[in-house]
């Protein structure tokens, strides 16, 4: 019984301001992470050799520093040279740059399974390069790449809680105070760990019913 | 009786991969309403020229003209412009998988042309009626067969309302049975006064349809004549080596 008072009473109402913080990470990180794997996937592909070496640095740097070190590049160490943000926002410029360099890699694949004769058929109907890719190549390879994309958006939601490392207190921050607070840490870390499955398990199913909306008979073989 | 003018001519198409030329010192011309087909054995440097022609290879060295204008290809404007008016066909068929077939015919109306969609909509299913496909207009490539894609490509290149079509072996990639539907849509394309390059390996289409038979091998266009005069008497020993074997293997006839 007392459990069930400190639950509904101490650890709900931290954990659902906890809850909209981490989705208030979450959901514009995935879209710019995605707007920019796109971008910089095609650069990867299709760009000059200058605009592609630079995307390749970029996947480099972002894909090989860890996520906590990042974070804390942007957020204690740019102070340093006068450029401050908020923990929202060092969190979220974070993440979507990193989630960018892991999407850029599923989109790049995607785009290279496009078969070049259509390329070719494309460019024989007087398209440009740029039109080329937006019309032709792009729905196709975003509909490949989806599953990949899709992974990498349910990473996204689990390392989200890593903000709370630069007091952007979200869900499993607000769960790491009551905790210690309370000691009850089994109890606390259980409910967080299950929200996050929640919220897992709702972007699995969007995605999946995504997909399913924009399977296009035989495009998968 | 006053000559047809000539539509497209290219000059001195030289192509080379490394060491390799695969194709030497091209030269020829078209005039309207004409039909060349190319004859030779594969590798022989016929898909490097048709693609050649409208600079999806860059030649390395080469003139084309279309309509007595030479086309500019190193400017981008100017060669867009020059693609649309060239229509290509593929062995492949090259259809865009995520499109219908009617979207593959309408996207380049669309997005090359700046039809508006409605219109664009209305030209797509003109032409797919006109090769036979009005019924599977909304059904997507893999649903299609080989005769019924190629169709549909043609359809996509016609509705941009090309002044001559480059075929790169239309029918090598369908079944026996489906060849005919193909060969007979380019016949109605050919009554129409459509000008045309085309590869094949059917020596009967060719030799009943072709105005004139260009037989390339080694990158190097080695004799052109009627289809006749190749068949029958070839000045080249080559070619008549060529003529011999392949009559031999396909026939005469269709």
């Amino acid at each position: 019984m007392e459990e069930l008072f400190f639950i509904q009473n101490d650890v709900a109402p931290a954990l659902w301001k906890g809850l909209l913080v981490s989705i208030r990470l979450i959901v514009p990180s995935a879209a710019f992470g995605l707007v920019i794997g796109v971008f910089v996937g095609v650069l990867r592909v299709f760009g000059n050799p200058f605009l592609t070496r630079l995307a390749d640095l970029y996947v480099a740097l972002f894909r090989g520093f860890p996520l906590v070190v990042q974070l804390f590049i942007w957020y204690f160490g740019l102070p340093h040279i006068g450029i401050y943000f908020t923990p929202y926002v060092a969190s979220v410029i974070a993440f979507s740059l990193c989630s960018g360099a892991y999407h850029s890699e599923y989109i790049r694949g995607a785009l290279l399974s496009i078969k070049r004769g259509q390329m070719l058929a494309a460019k024989s109907l007087g398209f440009s390069k740029i039109r080329m890719i937006r019309h032709v190549v792009l729905p196709q390879a975003v509909r490949r790449a989806l599953p990949g994309c899709g992974n990498e958006i349910i990473y996204l939601i689990k390392y989200s809680s890593l903000a709370y490392m630069i007091t952007c207190i979200e869900l499993t921050g607000q769960g790491k105070i009551i905790a210690s607070e309370t000691f009850k840490y089994t109890e606390v870390f259980m409910i967080v760990g299950a929200v996050y499955l929640v919220l897992t398990s709702a972007a699995a199913w969007g995605l999946h019913r995504l997909e399913a909306r924009v399977r296009i008979p035989g495009f998968q073989h | 009786m006053s000559e047809k003018k000539v539509i497209l001519r290219a000059e001195n198409l030289t192509k080379r991969y490394g060491d390799k030329e695969v194709l030497k010192n091209a030269s020829f011309s078209v005039r309207e309403g004409e039909l060349k087909i190319l004859i030779g054995p594969s590798g022989g440097g016929k898909s490097t020229l048709l693609q050649c022609i409208n600079f999806l290879v860059r030649p390395e060295a080469g003139r084309v003209w279309l309509d007595g204008r030479e086309v500019l290809y190193h400017r981008k404007r100017e060669l867009y412009a020059y693609r649309q008016k060239v229509g290509m066909i593929f062995q492949d068929f090259n259809l865009f998988d995520h499109l219908t077939a009617v979207g593959n015919v309408e996207i380049a109306l669309i997005h090359v042309r700046g039809m508006d969609r409605e219109e664009a909509r209305a030209r797509a299913s003109a032409e797919l009626e006109r090769v036979g496909l009005r019924e599977h207009m909304e059904k997507y490539p893999a649903q299609l067969s080989g005769g019924q894609k190629q169709r549909v490509s043609i359809a996509r290149a016609l509705a941009m309302d090309p002044v001559v079509m480059l075929l790169d072996e239309p029918t090598s990639a369908l079944d026996p049975e489906l060849i005919s539907e193909v060969l007979s849509v380019i016949r109605d394309l050919r009554a129409n006064g459509m000008t045309m390059i085309m590869s094949t390996h059917q020596i009967g289409f060719a030799g009943e349809m072709a105005d004139e038979i260009l037989f390339m091998e080694d990158g190097v266009i080695v004799e052109t004549g009627s289809p006749k005069k190749l068949f029958n008497q070839a000045e080249c020993q080559r070619t008549r080596e060529f003529f011999l074997k392949i009559v031999e293997i396909y026939g005469e006839s269709r």
